[in-house]
């Protein structure tokens, strides 16, 4: 018998009426189902998902042809949460800029913050003291952490073990009292500041980002025996999503994703930025490029970023936090509450901010969690970009999902689109 | 930070070399070689990029309104070497009457998605591109967002959106 809908296997023996509208209800819930009518067989149909759907990790929309339980091609939209950030850029100062960047990458808003600091910074030749790099590479390491738990929670979540996410969100939550502790919000951070960063790290915060490394340690030690030898969690993932450096490379992969096929493109080795040419660090990297690769690869930059805490810590200076000069960045605040010419310029840099050279443009990327996130900033002599032009590394992702998906099973494409771990915020801009 | 700046001076001498008379200027700029070539050349520049200067990684294609009245648009390719671990910038501009550049899609399969940004928010048409669709904004919306003459707030009644009022009869 041809089964066209769940209708057909039921016989409802009372309500009918009812019980036929509840599973018509159910038939229609977050798909939408066309059977094609020259398929004698009726495996293959089109298969929507999204944008509202819990597994696509925000407003993604994936359309699927199916052939049977095979993905012959897949077509992505995106899109669904464009705010035109880089319209927005071009009306706003430098500064007032950055917090919009927290609400791009918003699982990860330090590194946001920083790359738009570190590209302004290099395009108005703006000097950042010592100890002010050192608190951006400890907070982007954090931010880092911050992000990839939320990844592995709901990768894991994902392929069915519900209480993982519990775990790492345990962890998330101490990440986020730090930083309430350091810039004074949990989420949207915007402590990094074009110069150097707002205020110092107090005495109780850097004891408690020290207590977190400490634990953080032995709970990834614990992950990593759960997981890593897990029947259900390798059946689920290894093998799964494969793409090979070659193609990886041509479709434009970044991040984890990339360094799961084998290839080592680490920005902060390539092109060191801050101080991440004085700390010691490995990329790890994985060749297989499976789903399963990218677990291992995120795995072990999380405690590649618990060295570079420690090391910064311990090569970490005293001294000024912000750039002591007043055209070029904020005064601090008691030069402002005290002193006429600290009104001043707190007032000029609010109004004009830093204006870099008319005519000049330059980049500057960083190494965000998702991979890399460059600034490509034109300036036309005023405190607004003229074009402010942001790389995201999502955006790159998805593209390579298109291909990654072809030919997979349709049961894998959550585990898929968790294992590349793309954040609309960012690649819809 | 020499080893960087010598290996930018290398790949500019070899471009000179290679492409002396196709090429409009080229220079180093904060730290990165710059090419600036005409739009009829940027197809054959890029493939002896890929295959010969072994420029495999396209990391970015993107647009820029500079509102002048000739050469309006400017399209920008941000490439990576990862053999000599070098970046670059290819620049190429197009006028406003005649908004089309060669696709390089072809060359670099990434180009495709970043291709449909630029002809999204500027308009540019890409020549051979295989699927020149607006990407983040509906096909049936008729501006061009970023450029400049676009007011910040958008315009009215230019996008169908849903009712969010509740239906009272």
């Amino acid at each position: 018998m041809q089964v066209k809908d769940i209708n057909d296997k039921v016989s409802p023996v009372f309500f009918e009426k009812h019980q036929r509208a509840i599973y018509k209800a159910l038939e229609d819930k977050h798909t939408t189902i066309e059977v094609d009518t020259d398929d004698p067989l009726s495996t293959r149909m089109i298969l929507n998902m999204g944008p509202q759907h819990p597994a696509t990790h925000g407003v993604l929309r994936v359309i699927m042809e199916l052939n049977g339980e095979k993905i012959t091609k897949c077509k992505l939209d995106v899109g669904y949460l464009h705010r035109g950030v880089e319209k927005i850029a071009e009306n706003k100062t430098y500064q007032e800029f950055m917090p919009y960047t927290d609400r791009m990458d918003y699982l990860a808003p330090y590194s946001n913050n920083v790359a738009l600091c570190t590209a302004v910074e290099k395009i108005a030749d703006i000097p950042v003291p010592l100890r002010a790099q050192y608190i951006r590479m400890i907070c982007c390491e954090l931010a880092r952490i911050s992000a990839h738990l939320l990844w592995l929670g709901t990768m894991v979540m994902d392929a069915g073990a519900i209480s993982f996410f519990i775990w790492t969100f345990r962890e998330r939550e101490r990440i986020y009292d730090i930083f309430d502790e350091v810039a004074g919000h949990r989420f949207t951070v915007s402590h990094s500041r074009i110069g150097g960063v707002t205020n110092d790290l107090t005495p109780e915060s850097i004891q408690k980002i020290k207590k977190f490394i400490d634990d953080f340690e032995k709970e990834l030690v614990d992950w990593h025996k759960l997981l890593d030898k897990n029947r259900i969690f390798i059946d689920r993932n290894q093998g799964v999503g494969t793409i090979n450096h070659k193609n990886g490379i041509d479709i434009g992969l970044t991040g984890p994703t990339l360094r799961a096929t084998g290839i080592a493109y680490d920005l902060r080795k390539v092109e060191p930025y801050l101080q991440y040419d004085k700390v010691d660090f490995m990329v790890p990297t994985r060749t297989e490029g499976d789903n399963l690769a990218r677990y291992h690869v995120r795995m072990e930059e999380m405690s590649e970023s618990l060295s570079i805490i420690r090391q910064c810590f311990e090569q970490m200076p005293t001294g000024p936090i912000r750039t002591d000069d007043a055209k070029k960045a904020y005064p601090s605040k008691d030069e402002v509450y005290y002193s006429m010419e600290g009104l001043i310029h707190d007032f000029m840099m609010t109004d004009t901010g830093v204006c870099p050279p008319e005519g000049a443009e330059s980049y500057h990327a960083v190494e965000a969690p998702k991979g890399e996130l460059g600034y490509y900033i034109q300036s036309d002599g005023t405190g607004h970009p003229w074009r402010l032009k942001i790389t995201s590394p999502s955006f790159k992702n998805l593209q390579g999902l298109e291909i990654i998906m072809d030919g997979e099973m349709v049961a894998d494409t959550v585990v898929i689109i968790g294992g590349v771990d793309p954040v609309m915020g960012e690649a819809d801009k | 930070m020499s080893n960087s700046a010598e290996k930018s001076q290398t790949i500019i001498a070899e471009i000179k070399k290679a492409h002396g008379d196709t090429i409009s200027d080229i220079g180093e700029n904060y730290g990165y070689p710059m090419v600036t070539i005409k739009k009829e050349y940027i197809h054959s520049f890029c493939s002896w990029l890929k295959n010969e200067a072994h420029f495999s990684f396209l990391v970015d294609v993107f647009g820029t309104d500079r509102f002048t009245s000739e050469d309006r648009f400017e399209v920008i390719y941000n490439i990576f070497s990862l053999r000599t671990q070098t970046r670059i910038f290819v620049k190429t501009f197009c006028s406003e009457e005649d908004p089309t550049v060669d696709s390089v899609s072809d060359i670099w399969t990434s180009a495709n998605w970043n291709e449909r940004e630029v002809f999204d928010m500027y308009g540019i048409r890409f020549n051979n591109h295989p699927d020149l669709r607006r990407i983040y904004m509906p096909e049936d919306f008729e501006y061009y967002p970023l450029r400049k003459e676009f007011p910040l707030i958008g315009i009215p009644g230019s996008i169908d959106l849903p009712n969010t009022t509740p239906d009272i009869d």
